[in-house]
């Protein structure tokens, strides 16, 4: 039923998610900080002085607010009874972009107004969430019913990919991605995940850190090595659910290891991998005699992800050392971001590192940071925004800016199983999919942890079209979910 | 729909992630910010670019106040190659008026790690040194057109006298070794070399200061850090008063051109070196600007080596000059009174052996024996208090040496230059050893009359002449009268007082003046100046015996004593006479008279460097 539209304005006042509106406001308002802190150049400009990035960024904010309050105004249906040609709409403007951007720094992925410019692909965030929740949202759909099911979730979230690739924006594409957890909500199998993430984290580390040896083997092996032995004893508590074997293997992997450290104090080094392969190839064996007497199946995909997992690792050092020429190397860690050669090998992340290293404790304080202030940081007003926090605001600032993107994910996940139907749940464990990624690839990239992916930090990073987008997908779903209980009926 | 309980446990497993990874974020992060250190230094170089003001050095001026060493600007074009853009090398060759062979020679020197080893892109590099101030100015001017390149201050050491480069000493870059030793140095630094340039350098450096400016990553200065709060001022380097008369230093060093060997001029009452010459001596002016390197290799390449400072460095056999110091010996060991006579027919014959004298009255006592440089007496004197009755030599050459010790003979005097001799004065243990323990008065008595294995500095001659004149003291010699603000060290301002009763040095004085009056130093003998002298003439093996003489003026209150070696020159009285005896009367009475005249002009004139047997290519 359509109700008189103020009592709307006032019901709707009561029920959206505060919580949510809150975090979002202090991540904006800190971020604008930040920008002002990161272009400050000594000549005490005002925050607000528009011919700044902070001005300029505050006036995004504000167009920003007035766009998240226009979309709390618009009927919530009207999302999900349009999201196929919004999603369509948006799918047309990015093909244009290919077309009618110019070439900014060999990208093609700006639309530029006059003084204006846009990041269509920004606004393929919730237009792809949208389609993806309608897709999941038809009656009786059940991603597991049938296998074509799959094949239309997937063309859903590679059709912006694909689009994207060819504007030569990778970081924004591998966003996309990120919608695996969605589909893992949803119902696919965990195993996927799982092999998606440790195929993509043990590719990375394996190349990465290929050089440090660390007991005699690349440090990369060593931490997939132990990360495969990690996950394997969690499988066998959570998964196999045998607290007998699962207690037994940790007990030989730790006992074993003490050995091979006290050990190593008395200047005896046992190779990494003559541990690692007794170890894992004993757990396997054992786990192996042990399973003929319980379900073999679980047992099997134990056993499969500690034995694919190595063979992966190993093929992916044989091809990359082997197979391929240095400069085929370098060309890959480029492109992946592991290595950026702007000046040389690691230059930008080795200079973010410095910044936010030497910050200490508390910071350098608000304005005083010298690094990002004399533009040591690149970009440090868009993707290495966290620098400025980390030098100005030290250890305490950057810890407190993580955790409010940590209560924002927990509550966006609260808010997520609240909703009463699928539409509104799949669209917002889209929302905080993306939100995962970009969390974890920036941050991670900034201290050095990830491969350099150009994607900005939501709500801080320097740009109208990030703002906006995240500012639509988030007010998007406080419209749906302020509409829960007007669903009841 | 129906909820599905066992999807929604999914959130679990999400919700754990982002948990994890923000927790391993969190443990990264306090690890670089709290754990490490190595970020707050990396930053500091980074951003802070300290830029070292330098301090003036100390100016050198001699005794009487008269400017003897200052400093000069010189301007260094230095460049950091990774920030040098294409520039146009014709406006630059032009700016500075060089070719551009020379320029791409001057950067292909720059470049080739041989000739420099520090070359890095990222670090300030040396193009070109000591332009002239119009180069500078017009290179100022027009350095905008050349982005990279910059101009270093410096300052280079001028002299107002060219004399005394042996005391003077000059300055030159750091070497490796120095900023390994002394961390005030940085690469490209000046540092003092020979002379009080290097005894003094810690006063004559000062103190650096500092500037801090702000770098951007683009190495562009963004002002100073704090408005130059933690900035320091440099101070400059303490003044230098030379003992030195520049007038005397300069007169000696023209009497002893044209022959090798070193004067030495002291003030007895304080110990302060007048003049210090060593001969052949050079240019000090040649070792300062672009061409140092060459000019120095070839004062090294040089045979007569006139690097080598004679005064101090030389050890040579003091021969009869040594005479005074034994008497005083004899006489306060009680060996002689100052009536003792000793035989002397043409020599002195004991045992088969025989040391050769002149003709002169017999016997003969103390005085009238430094009169003449009797050589008996002194053999006699010296072989009565070695084998003593009653006593071992082995004992008595030990209180014999003790004695000379205590003269300042033996070992270094402790002048405040860098480098100094000590001599020889055998001990006991010397003649066992190379005498198998059988060896008496008789064995070694050459060195009672400076020969054999005695050996002495001209320094140390000239400082037991001081002694005498002052009856019984000496001061440790100093070339540094006043340090500016600062008290000169203990060690020359602490009177050295030999075992010797005063009432013998008034003996050995009275001897003294007779050789002037009557005897060997008859040439010194000048109307109103109550010279006294000892000449000495030492045998060597390098050829003709060396020409030495000591003495100081005048009799009573001394107030310059003067040590005179020539090397391959022949009697004492021929040249070492001569030219104390000038000396002397330079510095009392500031000028010769007429009837000295020739003898000032023979001096001038003469050539002995062709009796050394070197011969310069």
């Amino acid at each position: 039923m359509e109700l008189p539209s103020t009592d709307r304005s006032a019901s709707l006042f009561r029920t959206v998610d505060w919580p949510t509106i809150i975090l979002y406001l202090l991540l904006v308002a800190a971020g604008v900080f930040s920008i002002y802190a990161a272009s400050y150049d000594f000549d005490n400009a005002s925050v607000f002085d528009f011919n700044e990035f902070s001005g300029k960024q505050t006036l995004w904010v504000g167009l920003g607010l007035l766009l998240g309050i226009i979309i709390l105004q618009i009927d919530y249906r009207v999302y999900e009874t349009y999201a196929y040609l919004i999603y369509g709409v948006v799918l047309l403007v990015l093909i244009a972009t290919i077309f009618l951007a110019p070439d900014i720094k060999g990208s093609r992925s700006w639309l530029v107004f006059g003084p204006v410019s846009l990041q269509p692909a920004e606004f393929g965030k919730f237009a792809t969430a949208l389609a993806l929740a309608k897709l999941f949202s038809g009656y009786n759909f059940s991603l597991n019913a049938k296998i074509s099911n799959y094949f239309r979730a997937m063309i859903i979230i590679f059709l912006p990919i694909a689009l994207i690739l060819m504007q030569k924006e990778t970081g924004s594409a591998l966003v996309y991605i990120s919608l695996i957890f969605v589909l893992y909500r949803e119902g696919m199998s965990g195993l996927v995940l799982l092999s998606v993430l440790s195929a993509i984290s043990w590719f990375v580390v394996t190349v990465k850190y290929a050089t440090p040896l660390f007991m005699g083997i690349p440090l990369g092996q060593f931490i997939v090595l132990t990360a495969v032995m990690v996950v394997f004893l969690i499988m066998i508590f959570t998964y196999c659910r045998n607290p007998r074997l699962g207690r037994n293997l940790t007990l030989a992997f730790g006992g074993s290891a003490l050995i091979v450290w006290i050990l190593s104090l008395f200047g005896i080094n046992v190779s990494g991998m003559v541990y690692f392969m007794l170890m894992l190839g004993g757990g396997v064996v054992y786990t192996a005699i042990v399973m003929f007497r319980h379900h073999i199946g679980k047992y099997l995909v134990s056993i499969g992800f500690v034995v694919s997992s190595v063979i992966f690792m190993f093929s992916v050092n044989y091809v990359f050392t082997n197979v391929l020429g240095n400069h085929q190397q370098m060309r890959i860690k480029v492109a992946l971001g592991i290595e950026d050669n702007l000046r040389g090998a690691g230059y930008n992340v080795n200079q973010s590192k410095i910044a936010i290293g030497s910050g200490g404790l508390t910071g350098k304080g608000f304005l005083n940071g010298t690094q990002t202030k004399l533009k040591y940081v690149p970009e440090q007003h868009t993707d290495f925004i966290f620098c400025t926090i980390g030098e100005e605001e030290g250890f305490v600032g950057s810890v407190a800016v993580l955790a409010l993107f940590l209560m924002l994910i927990l509550r966006l996940v609260h808010i997520a199983e609240r909703q009463p139907n699928v539409f509104g749940r799949v669209y917002a464990y889209c929302v905080l999919s993306y939100l995962i990624f970009h969390l974890c690839i920036n941050i991670g990239m900034v201290i050095g942890l990830c491969p350099v992916i150009g994607i900005p930090l939501p709500f801080f990073s320097y740009g109208g079209s990030a703002l906006w987008g995240f500012t639509i997908l988030l007010f998007i779903l406080l419209r749906i979910d302020a509409a829960r209980h007007e669903h009841r009926n | 729909m129906a909820k599905d309980y066992k999807l929604e446990k999914r959130k679990y497993v999400i919700s754990g992630f982002i948990i994890l990874i923000v927790a391993i974020y969190i443990v990264r992060l306090f690890n670089l910010q709290v754990g490490d250190e190595k970020y707050k230094l990396n930053a500091e170089s980074n951003a802070f670019l300290k830029r070292t003001v330098y301090p003036a050095r100390g100016l050198i001026y001699d005794r009487n106040g008269e400017l003897v060493v200052f400093n000069q600007p010189a301007y260094d074009v230095m460049l950091i190659p990774k920030d040098v853009e294409h520039f146009d090398t014709v406006a630059f060759c032009n700016t500075l008026g060089i070719t551009r062979e020379e320029l791409a020679r001057k950067w292909a020197e720059m470049k080739d790690h041989k000739r420099n080893p520090g070359y890095s892109a990222y670090t300030p590099q040396k193009l070109l040194s000591h332009l002239s101030q119009e180069d500078y100015g017009r290179l100022q001017e027009k350095l905008y057109l050349f982005p990279g390149f910059y101009i270093q201050k410096r300052t280079i050491r001028q002299y107002n006298h060219l004399t005394g480069a042996n005391i003077l000493g000059n300055i030159r870059e750091v070497s490796a070794k120095d900023l390994e030793r002394d961390s005030y140095y940085r690469s490209g630094d000046y540092t003092g070399d020979l002379g009080v340039e290097k005894s003094y350098e810690k006063y004559l450096r000062g103190i650096k200061g500092e500037e801090i400016l702000m770098k951007d990553a683009l190495g562009r200065v963004k002002g100073k850090y704090e408005d130059g709060m933690y900035d320091t001022s440099p101070e400059s380097g303490k003044n230098l008063t030379l003992s030195i008369d520049v007038n005397l230093q300069a007169y000696g060093e023209s009497l002893m051109r044209g022959k090798i060997g070193a004067i030495v001029a002291i003030e007895p009452e304080t110990g302060e070196i007048l003049a210090l010459v060593t001969s052949p001596s050079y240019d000090p002016s040649l070792l300062i600007g672009r061409d140092r390197g060459k000019n120095y290799a070839s004062l090294v390449q040089d045979p007569y080596k006139p690097l080598f400072d004679r005064a101090l460095q030389a050890a040579y056999p003091p021969g009869s000059t040594f005479k005074p110091s034994q008497g005083l010996i004899f006489l306060q060991e009680g060996i002689i009174n100052p009536g003792t006579s000793f035989p002397c027919s043409r020599g002195y014959h004991n045992h088969g052996l025989t040391v050769g004298c002149h003709g002169h009255a017999s016997p003969i006592a103390l005085k009238p024996a430094l009169q003449t440089s009797c050589n008996a007496y002194f053999c006699w004197g010296f072989k009565n208090m070695i084998d003593k009755a009653g006593t071992k030599p082995v004992d008595q050459l030990t209180k014999w040496k003790d004695y000379l010790v205590s003269m300042g003979y033996g070992y270094k005097l402790g002048v405040d230059l860098p480098s100094e001799s000590r001599g020889f004065i055998p001990n006991s243990e010397y003649y066992t050893k190379n005498y198998k323990g059988s060896w008496s008065g008789n064995t070694i008595i050459s060195i009672s009359i400076g020969q054999g294995e005695v050996l002495a500095t001209p320094l140390q001659i000239a400082n037991l002449c001081a002694t005498i004149a002052n009856r019984g003291f000496f001061y440790t010699p100093h070339v540094v009268k006043e340090i500016q603000d600062t008290i000169l060290p203990a060690k020359y301002r602490t009177r050295h007082t030999p075992p010797v009763d005063r009432k013998w040095y008034d003996v050995i004085a009275e001897g003294m003046r007779m050789a002037v009056l009557g005897g060997t130093c008859k040439g010194a003998n000048i109307a109103g100046l109550e010279i006294c002298g000892k000449t000495g003439t030492a045998q060597n093996p390098h050829g003709m015996d060396h020409s030495a003489f000591m003495g100081f003026a005048p009799y009573k209150n001394p107030k310059i004593a003067v040590a005179v070696y020539v090397e391959n020159a022949g009697y004492g009285a021929a040249y070492g006479v001569p030219i104390g005896s000038l000396m002397i009367e330079k510095y009392l009475k500031g000028e010769i008279s007429p009837e000295r005249k020739h003898v000032e002009t023979n001096m001038l004139n003469s050539n002995t460097i062709k009796y050394s047997g070197v011969t310069k290519h």
